[in-house]
């Protein structure tokens, strides 16, 4: 009976679904209504809109302004409203 | 490294399912950001759930487990058992991340069992003020007035006419090592007191402000906004409790309540009276926390 072995290693362990795919491959920009677009002229490179980010979306590109994924950003908006100097403007989808 | 006054590591990536301007992804990512890779979180039912992603898909680059909703504070305890057993405890940091719910109602019995033992674990536990992942059921860290599907609006007071439960009073008088409120719009204080935590030899809990534009009702780009405003009002007080010393981190209570209030939906049916009952009940526990703190200074 498994029940009273002694369990030595980790195989010995009942299974357990484990998930070991990451995420990063669901598109989640899809979602998005409004897109967030950056000033670069406005922009003082706080990165304030990168600390609060719910989405992970913020990166920083090679002359060091916050560059926006659009692959997740689902649109909500707090970077725009964050923003000390305004340079992140939201536009909507399409137009 | 820091970026903004805030580490720059990510332990959390892109691609989970929270909603647009999610309060709950916020805290989790400034958790991890200061305890580091080593760090195993352990988690109920609760939004979390669903956000990490569907099996076998998950946006943690930590170990993530799953647990009953009533067993977060005890799977924490057991991991940390299992832990020391290894020798492994010193560099690992164990942290049960549970809702509202799951902290304050169903979880209470395990997270006062697990102080009881003193397992050496950081409890965070993010107030979103109601079961949000099931569709707005009412939980007993709802907040004075708010209406949910639970509560509906009636001819009479149909929304919640009682206060939130103090949860960090409870674990006080469980003589905690470390207890704090922090909210997401407040990052840098967020990230201290997460690091005081961290160096705590024994439970610590974390309270944590947490948004939600779907079940609050209010437009996302808000979020950080409404947390500014809750610790303003003093509707939601940052402050820690060391060794049963009290200290206020933020003292400036300026607004009246009603300028958080009439920006969420969830609050629109409340009359005038009620909005001054709701002023009195946090003006008396603002008044309260700040004797305890005086207390604590003697």
């Amino acid at each position: 009976m498994k029940n009273n072995q002694k369990y030595s290693s980790v195989e010995d362990l009942p299974e357990a679904s484990v998930a070991s795919v990451s995420t990063v491959y669901i598109k989640t920009g899809s979602w998005r209504v409004y897109r967030p677009e950056i000033d670069k002229e406005k922009c003082i490179k706080c990165f304030i809109c990168w600390r609060c980010c719910p989405d992970i979306s913020i990166g920083i590109d090679e002359e060091g302004y916050p560059k926006i994924n659009y692959d997740y950003c689902k649109g909500c908006g707090i970077c725009s409203h964050e923003c000390p100097n305004e340079a992140i403007k939201m536009k909507r989808e399409g137009k | 490294m820091n970026r903004a006054g805030i580490p720059i590591e990510e332990y959390v990536c892109s691609g989970h399912s929270a909603c647009p301007g999610c309060g709950a992804l916020l805290v989790l990512r400034y958790v991890l950001k200061v305890l580091g890779k080593n760090t195993i979180v352990t988690s109920p039912a609760c939004c979390f759930t669903a956000i990490a992603g569907m099996f076998p898909d998950t946006c943690m680059e930590v170990p993530l487990l799953y647990n009953a909703f009533e067993t977060t504070a005890a799977s924490a305890s057991g991991i940390e058992a299992a832990l020391k057993i290894k020798g492994k405890k010193d560099n690992t940091h164990v942290v049960a991340f549970a809702g509202d719910g799951g902290t304050a109602d169903i979880g209470l019995q395990a997270i006062s069992g697990a102080l009881e033992d003193g397992h050496n674990i950081i409890y965070v536990c993010y107030d979103n003020e109601a079961y949000m992942n099931t569709g707005i059921q009412s939980s007993s860290l709802t907040p004075m007035g708010a209406t949910t599907t639970t509560n509906p609006i009636g001819k009479e007071a149909g929304w919640k006419i009682t206060p939130k439960k103090n949860m960090m009073d409870i674990l006080v008088a469980h003589n905690i090592k470390y207890a704090a409120t922090v909210n997401p719009s407040y990052p840098i204080d967020f990230v201290k007191k997460v690091e005081k935590a961290k160096a705590t030899k024994g439970f610590s809990y974390i309270h944590a402000y947490s948004v939600c534009p779907t079940g609050w009702r209010y437009q996302p780009e808000l979020g950080l906004e409404m947390g500014r405003l809750a610790t303003e009002t003093g509707a939601f007080p940052l402050y820690e409790v060391e060794n049963g010393k009290y200290n206020i981190t933020y003292k400036k209570k300026t607004k009246n309540v009603l300028e958080y209030y009439k920006l969420q939906g969830r609050f629109r049916h409340l009359s005038e009276d009620f909005i001054n009952d709701v002023q009195a009940y946090i003006d008396q526990e603002w008044q309260k926390l700040i004797l305890k703190e005086e207390c604590s200074k003697k």
